[in-house]
């Protein structure tokens, strides 16, 4: 089949971008959206044009490295899939379509459809880890789990930390990426000992990068990859505010005792 | 030279604790004094840089995807192992220290082999903990699967994201330590060469990704975590970005590369749908404990699977190794689709792929039990190839999947070259010939939590150190180096992508070095590749410029590599005149047309030193010596 690409192209971070319009000729339904670009760039290196930059790199759904906003929606709108996973077959010969990078105010345009991602990794940093320094575990089954919390917990762990959730966002919000992460970690008894800190550092750090406030949209959900769901933002929200609550009593009784 | 594995004498199971006792310590006040080198946030990288911080070491670490928690081993599937014998039945150090031995053909070093069992256990304890969420009993204890070459079940797992959990993991440890000021995170970094100061590894030399810069860090030891080099055969499972160029550059300086031959095939794979192919998608061996694979009995059969009656399927697997049945371990699986297919009886279009069928165990457990346990590969099947594996069986085809080849290193995990370690699967310390399932995620955490830590502590106390400088000529001379070989990429302007380079070295090698391969082949591919490679510095067309993100460029440096490395993996497949493991001559095999080894003669790490540019490199031989085990002819049946 042949399309029409209308591609958003950027030099850098510095300057302006716009959208140019390619031809995509000969793809064939069993193509993924990636290799489907691949075909482009490869034609358009072969007429010594620049290529595309946009990431990816496992191409099979679970790295998150893969951003691509088609037709408006992040990853393209089949349901829980990247556009690593998305193919060919769910278009038509003739379709106009539209890429676009993810766009938010905290993820800044490298170039084309590369952007920068690192607040990601600096709320993981603030607290997104259990502290246990290696060589200090016990032995596993030491600690049993129930099922349920532990299939739960996974549930959240599955995030890609892709963005998707922040693009789809009209505040461009990092709720579901944070909460998903809290709630991992906070519904696990390997987690609880840091509940609250976690709690309040991740959410401190995700305003402090520049992210929205999240209005309960639930666009985020739609978009994610992993189906990750609306509840663990409910869930974070109340160990949120259980930790400031705490926080508020410990300071209470500090100022008490000094 | 002389290539000294330095594994501690005494009895096999007391190696390791007495390495322990004997090594040398630095004080906890001094540690800060060091600085290394991680490149690699995998498994293994990110567990060494976690690892090495909280000791109190200054690390700084490398990687080219835009976030440490991308890097390849995100994508593992199946499980990990460890020898925990949480089901009681029968598992021990012992046994896994044998099945990876007798997994690896033979061709492992026995002390190394035994250390990552004994450490094994402490990987899963040190996961829990940090909150890997591994699959539990209704009980609320950890669950276990069995995988190929294992008649016991030893593998922990996450779903089918085992590797992306353990990442985490190790992400979020690493995370801590870059929080916490003790690791400088260089993410879209690319390291492109290895620096030398009076023989010692002292630091390396990077592109920035985004700027183009390039630029120097020193270090006190160089620690090489970056994975392995499956895609020179262009399509594999590894993700895109997978490549040769740190362990290669490293090789060019004077490390010596070890059996880069066994490369491993691995049996499921969702079969190639056309010439755009990009990459190929693992559907993970755990799919092995339900499935049975089959091909029609009949050549040339092109009726539906439905309508291919019992009596006209032939379970090979089953029917050729009754003992581990569709457990059979990865290399013996893959020759045996390619077997047949190679007979006329493969599935699917081009009768490349023969069926993994669920219908027994889903008639058995119910469909639900199977989408609890594999339900998201089921997913992944039916977004690449648009077909419901719950009702028609799965089309595999064994892909390229992992190298077990990577740099030499000693007991220590270090290279030839004084303070250039290696870890994970860019080495090639543990394996043998052919890996078994769930092995290596076992092996880049015991590298990095457990064994590292020790033996690069031994390494600063027991060698004066000279602090090395980011703006010494050494660095200075080496940066130019690069910088001229970047540009060089761009003057070219020819009239061939990079891509197409690369892919046709990669038919080249599937066809000539992939699942069966012999000497006519092989020497035709070592006459192909060097023309290859002269067409590539005279006819690529790279375009954009070096001062900015440029993933042709990237990609080209990629490539140029592996258009050297392909000779050396051809040359060691040629000298190495046996099968063993993954590695299968067609001229060497029994009667029943199994890997037929020749222990008299290739009982030996082969070791390539390199020479310069257009000289055949130097092979040196590691004798592997067996005290414990008996060789013997590996049996599945
Ligand atoms: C699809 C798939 C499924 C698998 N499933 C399993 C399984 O179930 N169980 C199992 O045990 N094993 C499995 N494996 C194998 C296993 O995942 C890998 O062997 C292992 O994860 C490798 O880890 P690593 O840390 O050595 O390297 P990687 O995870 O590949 O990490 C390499 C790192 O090095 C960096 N790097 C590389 N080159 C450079 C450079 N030049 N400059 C800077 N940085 C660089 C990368 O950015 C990355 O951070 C699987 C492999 C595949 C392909
Ligand atoms: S490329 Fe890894 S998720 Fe798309």
């Amino acid at each position: 089949m042949n399309l029409t690409l209308r591609v958003w192209r950027q030099k850098n971070a510095h300057t302006p971008g716009e959208f140019r319009e390619y031809e995509a000729t000969g793809i064939v339904p069993d193509m993924s959206f990636l290799e489907m670009l691949d075909v482009v760039n490869e034609g358009l290196i072969a007429r010594g044009g620049e290529p595309i930059a946009f990431d990816s790199d496992c191409r099979e759904g679970i790295c998150g490295t893969c951003s691509l906003v088609i037709n408006g929606i992040p990853h393209g709108g089949q349901r829980g899939t990247t556009a690593c996973q998305l193919h060919m077959r769910h278009f038509k010969d003739g379709d106009r379509i539209t890429i676009e990078p993810w766009r938010a105010r905290a993820f800044p345009v490298l170039r084309d459809l590369v952007v920068d991602r690192s607040p990601f990794d600096r709320i993981v940093q603030s607290g997104g880890f259990v502290s246990v320094n290696t060589g200090q575990a016990v032995d596993a089954n030491c600690l049993p789990v129930p099922k349920d919390d532990s299939d739960l917990a996974m549930d959240a762990a599955q995030c890609i930390g892709c963005g998707a959730c922040v693009a789809a966002c009209k505040n461009a919000s990092a709720m579901l990426f944070v909460a998903a992460k809290v709630s991992h970690l906070n519904l696990l008894p390997q987690g609880k000992a840091e509940k609250d800190r976690r709690a309040l550092n991740m959410v401190k750090a995700m305003d402090e990068a520049g992210f929205g406030n999240c209005s309960v949209t639930g666009s985020c959900e739609a978009v994610c990859p992993k189906e990750i769901s609306l509840d663990f933002i409910a869930r974070m929200n109340r160990d949120y505010a259980a930790a400031l609550l705490k926080g508020k009593f410990h300071a209470k009784a500090q100022a008490a005792g000094g | 030279m002389k290539l000294d594995a330095k594994i501690p004498s005494g009895p096999l199971e007391r190696k390791w604790e007495r390495y322990q006792l004997e090594m040398k310590l630095v004080n906890p006040a001094n540690k800060r004094k060091f600085d290394v080198i991680v490149v690699g946030s995998g498994l293994a990288g990110a567990s060494a840089a976690a690892s090495l911080a909280e000791l109190g070491y200054k690390v700084k670490c490398f990687c080219f995807q835009d976030s440490p928690r991308r890097a390849h081993s995100i994508a593992a599937q199946g499980g990990i192992n460890a020898a925990k014998n949480y089901q009681n039945d029968g598992d021990s150090v012992y046994r896994l220290f044998y099945d990876t031995i007798k997994g690896g053909d033979f061709r492992a070093r026995e002390g190394n082999v035994y250390r990552l069992a004994q450490v094994s256990a402490g990987i899963i304890d040190q996961c829990v903990a940090q909150g890997v969420p591994f699959a539990r009993e209704y009980g609320g204890l950890l669950a276990n699967r069995s995988f190929g070459g294992a008649q016991v079940s030893r593998t922990f797992y996450a779903r089918g994201q085992t590797g992306q959990q353990l990442l985490l993991g190790a992400y979020q440890a690493l995370s801590r330590q870059i929080g916490l000021g003790n690791v400088k995170m260089f993410p879209r970094t690319e390291m492109l060469d290895l620096v030398l100061i009076d023989g010692h590894a002292k630091g390396i030399v990077v592109r920035d990704l985004v700027t183009g810069e390039i630029s120097s860090h020193a270090g006190d030891a160089v620690v090489l975590a970056t994975g392995g080099y499956g895609n020179v055969f262009y399509l594999s499972t590894n993700a895109r970005g997978c490549n040769v160029t740190a362990t290669y550059r490293a090789f060019k300086r004077g490390a010596v590369f070890a059996n880069p031959c066994y490369t491993q095939i691995h049996p499921t794979c969702i079969p190639v749908s056309g010439d755009h192919q990009s990459k190929l998608t693992l559907m993970s061996e755990s799919l092995r404990n339900d499935g049975r694979v089959w091909v029609p009995k009949k050549r040339d059969d092109k009726r539906p699977s439905q309508e291919i009656p019992e009596t006209e399927r032939d379970y090979y697997l089953e029917r050729k190794y009754p003992s581990y049945g569709n457990l059979a371990p990865r290399d013996i699986s893959s020759r045996a689709a390619k077997e047949a297919c190679d007979d006329g009886r493969g599935v699917g279009p081009g009768g490349l792929g023969v069926y993994l069928d669920f219908a027994d165990a889903i008639k058995r457990v119910s469909e639900p039990v199977i989408r609890e346990r594999y339900g998201n590969l089921f997913d992944m099947y039916e977004k690449i190839t648009g077909e419901n594996a719950y009702q028609t069986p799965m089309r595999i085809y064994p892909a390229v999947h992992y190298t077990m080849g990577g740099l030499w290193v000693d007991y220590n995990l270090m290279s030839n070259v004084p303070g250039l370690f290696v870890i994970g699967e860019a080495n090639f310390s543990d394996h043998g010939a052919n890996r078994l399932g769930a092995s290596a995620l076992m092996q880049g955490l015991a590298d990095g939590y457990f064994i590292l830590p020790y033996t690069i502590s031994n390494y600063f106390a027991s060698n004066k150190q000279t602090k090395a400088k980011a703006d010494q000529t050494e660095f200075k001379k080496v940066e130019a180096e690069v910088s001229v070989r970047t540009n060089k990429f761009l003057a070219i302007e020819g009239k061939r992508t990079v891509t197409s380079f690369h892919r046709e070295l990669g038919k080249l090698l599937w066809d000539k070095c992939g699942m069966a391969r012999d000497e006519a082949g092989l020497k035709e591919a070592l006459q192909k590749i060097p023309a290859l490679r002269e067409e590539f510095w005279r006819n690529v067309k790279v375009t954009g410029g070096s001062g900015s993100l440029n993933q042709d460029l990237e990609q080209a440096g990629r490539v140029a590599d592996y258009l050297e490395f392909a000779e050396l993996l051809c040359l060691d497949a040629l000298i190495r005149r046996e099968s063993c493991g993954g590695h299968f001559r067609t001229e060497f095999q029994t009667e029943e047309g199994e890997a037929l080894r020749d222990d008299a003669n290739f009982s030996f790490v082969s070791a390539w030193e390199f020479q310069g540019t257009d000289q055949p490199p130097m092979l040196h031989k590691e004798p592997l010596v067996y005290e414990e085990l008996k060789m013997s002819q590996r049996s599945y049946k």
